[in-house]
């Protein structure tokens, strides 16, 4: 059937919701106004508004609430708007999501999902459009998703709900209005691997998330250029599996990495990191990376255009690994 | 209870509704008792350095945790802080299991990875020991709207220091919870001083009540050196809750008798105010009242701390025979461990 990416997240709520009594969705406007981005739209008048909970603007208190549900044997959805958002909630994340299953021995996993919108494009400018991922990604006890597809959207909800720990999911905010063809019985899909969404032999393209389209459609113009790239979706951003990206370079033997977020300590540092601990002596040329830079995103389109990893700079990195420049 | 005005009435704290039998009284004692004589010794082994980090004592503030817990049932859960030993032992959690977790060692409650202010027995729905000044707070409403989803009547009591008045999460909480009628039991231990910051200090109404009673929540301030009073205001808060009347919030009056942590020096107070405070000792002024009433006898006291010196001296011998985590298993429990 054709679906969007939206309608993608909202089946599986749907689904999830239906399958399994402990589930619930709980955020800012995700009942009557449908979520801010229509993701959770009909679920109310279909759930009832206890198991659709519109959420007072308290990022912490629902946020740990999610928490403490988790506890207490439920399997909550929690939904913050955007990242950004999530920082005012950073403490329940980082201290205690993260941290309750190790800190009391093993006793308390915390079973719980948290759907959040990341990344530009849409002129939202510096307290909308931020990739923080990157640092959620840093944290041991968390598991960082980001479906990139709509077979994703689909089936990473699924397996992150019957993950025993907490899992953020990272949906791209440029991402909702896609469209595609998604199976009728489409199932879960795993949250543990990298995946080749294309594969080529020259040099290794490593995106994910929102990237991974531009990361794509960069292949297709290096076919022009005799160059046949290969496209890595990380999908996982932790625990990260270096070992597909890392298998791939060492066939290819060079890489660009693709990261929405700043190049400073980001995401792209560490993949850049861990191609250069393992596959150092397969490497023709540098690791590249195509980052955002490294301002607040602006809000003129031509300025945020500028700011973020377009598919003719990916282009260009590409080459420049390929033929030295 | 405050008015819609925002104070207190006068008084504030409602007269005790009956006294205990003699066996209730004593079992109070016991208890506070035995906290007391725990902490003491925590601070020998801190200085033997048996017990390392940050170790914050509940000693002046037993009556706290020992009149709260006696309205709870095993169903109930609790969230409490940092300076949690007196809770835990209140709770169940065995002073073995509480002394080994400070001794570092497997067989302690969080299986050494916690230490003095993390404790957890979620077998007895006692859900830590939680360092962060109000970070337990929306994790206790949590727990409680489970509770509520899942169609149960139990309450959830989560304890805070009156810092955490100070932090967006008390607020975010109070109102979260008063909204959604969560059956939730709020205990402010009022100690006077967020660390070395006293509340007049921190707070432009020093008077927490009104605070909690904002957010339509029936909200009071109680002696929280009178243990009964303590256990009475807990029994009327704890049936409200548990009828489905939604949160409510008491403000336990309380001090510690002891510095913050055992690295804090104390410049921020003065002798004679902390020997005010010891003046009302809970345990004395229980200790005084089942005389007056004569449920305490001669022997009683003698008797109690013999039972509650034994068990800290085997938890103590308890602690020091058990074994270190192998260092091989440091990254273990950081996800959850599933079938191969």
């Amino acid at each position: 059937m054709k679906a969007t990416y939206r309608e993608a997240i909202r089946e599986a709520m749907r689904e999830a919701l239906r399958r399994d009594e402990r589930v619930f969705l709980m955020g800012e406007d995700v009942g009557r106004y449908g979520g801010c981005f229509a993701v959770s739209l009909g679920l109310l008048d279909e759930f009832g508004p206890d198991r659709i909970r519109d959420t007072p603007l308290s990022e912490s208190a629902f946020v740990g609430a999610g928490i403490g549900a988790a506890l207490g044997g439920m399997r909550p959805i929690v939904e913050i708007m955007t990242v950004n958002f999530s920082l005012l909630a950073l403490d329940q994340i980082v201290n205690n999501a993260a941290t309750l299953l190790h800190m009391s021995g093993g006793q308390c996993n915390v079973p719980l999902v948290i759907r959040m919108t990341t990344g530009a494009g849409r002129q939202l400018a510096a307290q909308h459009s931020h990739s923080l991922e990157g640092w959620y990604a840093h944290v041991p006890g968390l598991r960082v998703v980001a479906p990139a597809t709509l077979e994703d959207a689909r089936g990473m909800l699924w397996t992150a709900l019957c993950d025993p720990d907490p899992v953020l999911i990272f949906e791209h905010g440029t991402l909702y209005n896609v469209e595609g063809e998604l199976a009728d019985d489409a199932g879960p899909t795993d949250i543990d691997r990298a995946v080749v969404r294309r594969a080529g032999d020259d040099v290794t393209l490593v995106g994910y998330g929102g990237t991974v389209a531009k990361v794509l459609a960069a292949a297709e113009e290096l076919v022009g250029d005799g160059i046949d790239a290969e496209v890595i979706d990380l999908r996982t951003l932790r625990p990260l599996d270096a070992g597909t990206v890392v298998g791939s370079v060492v066939r290819t033997h060079r890489a660009v990495i693709v990261d929405e977020g700043w190049r400073s300590g980001s995401l792209s540092a560490e993949v850049s990191a861990r191609i250069t601990e393992e596959a150092f002596y397969d490497l023709d040329a540098p690791v590249g990376r195509v980052c955002s830079a490294e301002v607040p995103m602006p809000y003129a389109k031509h300025l945020e255009d500028a700011a973020l990893p377009q598919v003719d700079e990916v282009v260009a990195a590409a080459r420049a690994a390929v033929r030295g420049g | 209870m405050t008015g819609r005005d925002g104070r207190v009435p006068a008084g504030g704290q409602r007269p005790r509704r009956h006294e205990p039998d003699r066996e209730h009284g004593l079992r109070l004692l016991s208890e506070m008792v035995r906290i007391r004589r725990f902490e003491e010794r925590c601070v020998e082994l801190y200085s033997a350095t048996a017990i390392r980090g940050f170790l914050h004592l509940y000693i002046g503030e037993e009556a706290v945790a020992v009149g709260v817990m006696q309205s709870l049932t095993p169903q109930d859960a609790v969230v409490a802080t940092y300076r949690e030993h007196g809770h835990a032992l209140v709770r169940g959690v065995p002073a073995r299991a509480v002394m080994a977790e400070m001794f570092g060692r497997a067989e302690g409650a969080s299986r050494g990875r916690g230490g003095s202010m993390h404790v957890f027995d979620v077998s007895r729905r006692f859900y830590g020991g939680n360092a962060i000044v109000g970070g337990g707070i929306p994790v206790a409403a949590g727990l409680a709207l489970a509770d509520c989803l899942r169609g149960s009547d139990t309450v959830t009591a989560c304890f805070f220091g009156e810092g955490a008045v100070a932090e967006g999460e008390f607020h975010e909480t109070l109102n979260l919870a008063a909204l959604w009628r969560l059956p939730v039991l709020f205990c402010c231990e009022n100690n006077l001083y967020a660390m070395g910051t006293a509340l007049e200090r921190s707070e432009s109404e020093t008077n927490l009540a009104p605070k909690a009673a904002s957010y339509e929540m029936p909200a009071w301030a109680v002696d929280g050196m009178d243990v009964l009073a303590v256990e009475d205001a807990a029994h009327r808060a704890a049936t409200e809750v548990r009828a489905g009347g939604g949160p409510v919030f008491l403000e336990l009056r309380t001090y510690r008798f002891r510095a913050h942590s055992m690295y804090d020096p104390e410049l921020y107070r003065t002798k004679q105010e902390v020997e005010a405070w010891r003046a009302r000792d809970p345990i004395t002024l229980l200790t005084s009242a089942l005389t007056a009433t004569g449920s305490l006898r001669d022997g009683d006291l003698d008797a109690i701390e013999a039972e509650v010196a034994a068990e800290i001296d085997d938890a103590v011998a308890f602690a020091e025979a058990a074994a270190l985590e192998p260092v091989d298993e440091l990254t273990r429990f950081v996800y959850s461990e599933r079938p191969a």
